[in-house]
Parts: C-alpha cells; sequence; structure tokens
C-alpha cells in the first residue's frame, strides 16, 4: 500500500464508495431499457388497467395482476403490522432486557428462512385448512396475505424496537414520574415518540410484501382474475414475471419486463417514503 | 366509559404478550415442521449422492455443491466492495450530499424485491455479457444483492470502534490508511464477519435471483460458466412440480439447517464482540 500512497488509497475508496449507487443505476437503466419502450410502444393506460393477459395473441394486460398485488400487500399488512408493533411494543417496554436480547435475534431468525420454505408451508399446512375450514381452492388470496404478514414481521418488529429504544429515557421517566401506568407511558409518550420509525418499519414491510415472489407464486394459486373474495385463487405482478420468464420470447419478454419496470417504481416510492421516515426519527433525535 | 388505567394495562400485556408469543410461536412451528418431517430423509446419502430422474430419486450432492459456490463468488467480490465503501464512509469523509446519495443508493438498493435482481442479472449478464446461466452470472447477480447488507453493518461495527483507537493511532503520527488498517479494521472484524454471514445466509436461501441467472442444472458444475442448481432451486423445482414431496422435506431440512448454522454462527460472533467490547 506504500506504492501507492495515502492519496491513492483514498482514491480508491472513493471510488468503491459509488459501487452501491452504480449497481442501482445499472439495475434501473437495463430493466427501463427493456420494458419502458414496451410501455411506451402498447400504451401505458392499455398495459396497466387491461384485463386481457394473453401472450400468444398479443394481449398485455396486467390489470388483474395489479389488483392482486395490491390486494395481496394490503392483506399482508393487515396481518403483519399490527402483530408486529405489538410484539416490538412488548419486546422494548414490557420485558426485561435480557429477554429482549434473545428473542429480537430468534425473531430475527425468520427473516433468514428462505421464502421458498415459507411457500412450502403455506402450501402442505395452510392452503389445506383454508380449503376445508373457508371453501374455495385454498391456494388463494388469502393464503398469501397470510404466509406474506409474517413474512414481513422480522422486518417490522425489529425496526420497530430499535425506533422505541431511541427513544430518550428521560420521556418515560416523565411519564411514570406522573403516575401513568406502563401501557399508558406507551401509547401516550413512547409510541407517539418513535411514530415516524414505525412508520418506517411498516412500508419497509410493504416493500418486501410486494416484492416477494416465490412464496406468492407457491401459495396464491395463479391464476390470472380480477379477485371476487378472499378465497379467490390470483397471479401477483412478481408471480407473473417469475412464472412466464423462463420461456418467454420477443414481445412477451418485453411485457414481463415492462412489469417489472412497474414494480421497480413502486417500491422506488415506497423506499423513499420510508428513507424519509427514518431520517425524520433520526433527525428528531 | 372510562376503563380503569390498572385494566388497560393488563389488557394491553395480555394482547402485547399474546402477539409476541404468537409470532415466536409460527418461528418455532415452521422450524420443527420441516425438521421434523425433512430429516428422517436426510442421511449422509442423501447428501452425498447425485440427484437421480430429476430429483426424484438419489441425493443432492450437485445442489450442495453449488449452494456454496454461489455464495462465495458473490461474497468474494461484493465483501471487499462494500467493506471499502463503508470504510469511505465512515473513515474517509464528513457528511455532505455526496455521502447522502451515496446511503441513499445503499437503502434503495436493499429495498429492491430478488426477482427484479433476477431479471437484471438475466439481461445484463445472461445475455447482454453472454455469460449464459453460469455461476458466473449468478455469483455477480448475489454479489449485487448482498452489497448493501454489507457495507451496512460494515458501517455500523466502524462506528462502534471507540474514537481514542483513532486518536492515539494519530497521535502516534500513523496515517490516515495505517489508522484505519492497524486500530480500526481489526476492531471492527467481527462486526464485519457477522454482516459477511448474513449475507451469505441471504445467499443460500435466494431463489429468484438464482433461477434466472445461474439456470438449474443437475449436472456437476466443471468451471464457473457452467450452470448450477442450488438447494432452495431445487426445493422449489421439487415442491411446485411435485416430483418428491419426500426428497423436497429433505432437501428443504438440509436447507434450513444450513442456513440457521450460518445464522448463528453470525450472532455468536456478533455477541462475542459486544462482550469484548463492554
Amino acid at each position: 500500500m506504500n506504492l501507492i500512497g495515502e492519496k491513492g488509497v483514498r482514491r480508491i475508496f472513493l471510488a468503491t464508495a459509488f459501487s452501491a449507487l452504480s449497481a442501482l443505476l445499472l439495475i434501473a437503466l437495463f430493466i427501463i431499457n427493456e420494458g419502458v419502450p414496451f410501455i411506451v410502444k402498447y400504451g401505458i393506460g392499455d398495459f396497466l388497467l387491461a384485463s386481457t393477459w394473453n401472450p400468444k395473441e398479443g394481449q398485455f394486460g396486467i390489470f388483474p395482476m395489479v389488483v392482486a398485488s395490491i390486494w395481496v400487500t394490503l392483506g399482508a399488512m393487515l396481518v403483519g403490522a399490527p402483530l408486529g408493533v405489538a410484539g416490538a411494543i412488548f419486546l422494548s417496554e414490557f420485558v426485561p432486557v435480557t429477554v429482549m436480547r434473545i428473542v429480537k435475534p430468534m425473531i430475527e431468525l425468520l427473516a433468514a428462512i428462505p421464502s421458498v420454505v415459507f411457500g412450502f408451508i403455506g402450501v402442505v399446512v395452510l392452503a389445506p385448512l383454508i380449503r376445508t375450514y373457508l371453501g374455495g381452492p385454498g391456494l388463494s388470496l388469502l393464503a398469501g396475505c397470510i404466509i406474506l404478514g409474517i413474512m414481513i414481521l422480522p422486518t417490522v418488529i425489529s425496526i420497530s424496537i430499535d425506533s422505541i429504544q431511541a427513544v430518550p429515557r428521560s420521556y418515560r421517566e416523565g411519564s411514570l414520574a406522573l403516575g401513568a401506568t406502563t401501557w399508558q407511558t406507551v401509547h401516550m409518550v413512547t409510541f407517539r415518540a418513535a411514530k415516524s420509525g414505525i412508520i418506517a418499519s411498516i412500508i419497509l414491510g410493504m416493500g418486501r410484501a410486494i416484492g416477494e415472489t416465490m412464496a406468492v407464486i407457491m401459495v396464491a394459486g395463479n391464476a390470472v382474475k380480477i379477485p371476487h373474495s378472499a378465497l379467490d385463487s390470483v397471479r401477483s405482478l412478481t408471480a407473473n414475471i417469475a412464472l412466464e420468464m423462463s420461456y418467454a420470447t420477443g414481445l412477451h419478454r418485453q411485457a414481463l419486463f415492462a412489469t417489472g419496470v412497474v414494480l421497480f417504481v413502486v417500491i422506488m416510492i415506497l423506499n423513499s417514503l420510508a428513507i424519509m421516515a427514518m431520517r425524520k426519527r433520526v433527525a428528531k433525535k | 366509559m372510562r376503563i380503569h388505567p390498572r385494566h388497560t394495562q393488563r389488557i394491553a400485556v395480555t394482547v402485547l404478550g399474546g402477539a409476541t408469543l404468537l409470532t415466536l410461536a409460527v418461528l418455532v412451528f415452521i422450524i420443527v415442521f420441516i425438521l421434523e418431517k425433512g430429516l428422517p430423509v436426510v442421511g449422509p446419502g442423501f447428501l452425498l449422492e447425485y440427484s437421480e430422474d430429476m430429483g426424484r430419486a438419489g441425493g443432492i450432492f450437485t445442489t450442495i455443491v453449488g449452494t456454496l459456490v454461489l455464495p462465495v463468488l458473490a461474497i468474494g467480490l461484493a465483501g471487499p466492495l462494500g467493506i471499502a465503501t463503508a470504510v469511505f464512509l465512515t473513515e474517509y469523509t464528513v457528511e455532505t450530499k455526496v455521502t447522502k446519495v451515496i446511503r441513499f443508493g445503499t437503502d434503495c438498493l436493499a429495498g429492491i424485491p430478488s426477482i427484479i435482481f433476477g431479471l437484471f442479472g438475466f439481461i445484463f449478464f445472461v445475455t447482454t455479457l453472454e455469460m449464459g446461466w453460469s455461476i458466473l452470472s449468478g455469483g455477480l447477480t448475489l454479489a449485487f444483492m448482498v452489497l448493501p447488507t454489507i457495507i451496512r453493518t460494515t458501517e455500523e461495527a466502524i462506528k462502534a470502534v471507540p474514537k481514542s483507537y483513532r486518536q492515539v493511532s494519530f497521535s502516534l503520527g500513523a496515517t490516515r490508511w495505517q489508522t484505519v488498517k492497524r486500530a480500526v479494521l481489526p476492531n471492527a472484524l467481527p462486526g464485519i464477519v457477522t454482516g459477511i454471514m448474513l449475507a451469505i445466509a441471504r445467499s443460500i436461501g435466494e431463489t429468484a435471483a438464482v433461477i434466472f441467472t445461474a439456470g438449474s442444472s443437475l449436472r456437476l458444475p466443471t468451471s464457473i460458466f457452467d450452470s448450477t442448481r442450488t438447494m432452495s432451486v431445487h426445493f422449489y423445482i421439487l415442491a411446485r412440480e411435485g416430483i418428491s414431496l419426500e426428497n423436497a422435506y429433505g432437501t428443504a431440512a438440509a436447507l434450513i439447517i444450513a442456513v440457521l448454522l450460518v445464522n448463528l454462527a453470525a450472532y455468536w460472533t456478533m455477541h462475542r464482540f459486544i462482550a469484548k467490547r463492554s
């Protein structure tokens, strides 16, 4: 390293520092380059809002998939967000720190379980239960929501705990000194102070849910139609890409990349919102 | 009607505690369920034999090789890059617009879903750069995917090194690079290793990004230009195409054990790191 000198080392580090940013731009460039010409040619209205997806006939309307992705994501939030935030509050405010130190890594372990395994559990455990007790094919919107809701738990819990712990102790002490119970302190003081971080955790969870692919393919049934009930089989945007990518060519492949562009844009918006909420938290601290 | 604070407190503990227990129960259920069904299938033969008849019979040896090779390549590339990025962000610069943009890029990259990485890897490495479905394409794609994980964890580890270490090093006349090399990085190492292990665990479990870049060949790869199949992809294909439920359970059990071991090792390293600090 003496050969390069201090300035040289600095330059190398500066160059590598742009690696992640360049990776992001490269990804954006190639996905857009492959997908946007198709959207322009086909018409963004026809692409997003038409309900017929029939690649053989040259019909590429992704509306049913858009609706499915929205429902699956909202459903997952309904399952995952309350459960996750409740868990985060309980672990950071109601149990001793030693318990939290053991349980938090365990919950983060849930994030390490491969998504195909979650999908598989959905197929062999959850879907038969839904089929038996609620009817329908089992592999359904509802199954997708529950599995995705579980999958986003670690994201929601872990980031919520961090932001709850970032609330200064003096806030809690002030509240407790006034005679408030732990719960009163949580919902009147701590929760409000940690709100932007908790919101960020939920938005990040949403990003995970909308982008999840393998688990949704396995449990949601994959029928291209607008769902009328939670027990209907649905196909998400991500599932559409992954199911047809292996054999798609020409216009069909471009349409799949265009689906990727839609997904990419939605994710970037969600990411930016989450990052903004996190920054607000840091600024407040 | 106002409920007495003592009662709301009790209700809160019950509801919140119940939610936490439910989360833990789901985790335990998933792991126990897979291991209970899968472990009886996993034996030396299963791990060391080649797959036969699309995975209907035989073992999963070639997919274990694929599962080992892809993360090694990915970390080999993303590790040095990510660590260097983190060193630059923490030691070589102050907070400016440029670092804000770099951080934004890192955070966004972390949120990109794996299917997008798969699409990108397919169009860039497999098609445009003509690497085909290969270990190289898969490894490069995974490197892109785990880069933010490594940057973030390394940054945290470097920030945890006390300021006084640097001050002592500088006061002895060391240059910045000498300080980074001799004082900062050795002390941040366990944290960095933890990040790398989490990145490995993520690569092992990945399916969507791998299946479109590394392909799904069951043959034993002889070079990095050969296609390969990881355990995750193998499990997905076995389960989804209904090839063999028994072998699917076996593969899932092997996969879960691999991921859990890597994660436990990561937490163990981190724990020792923290214990040493305080």
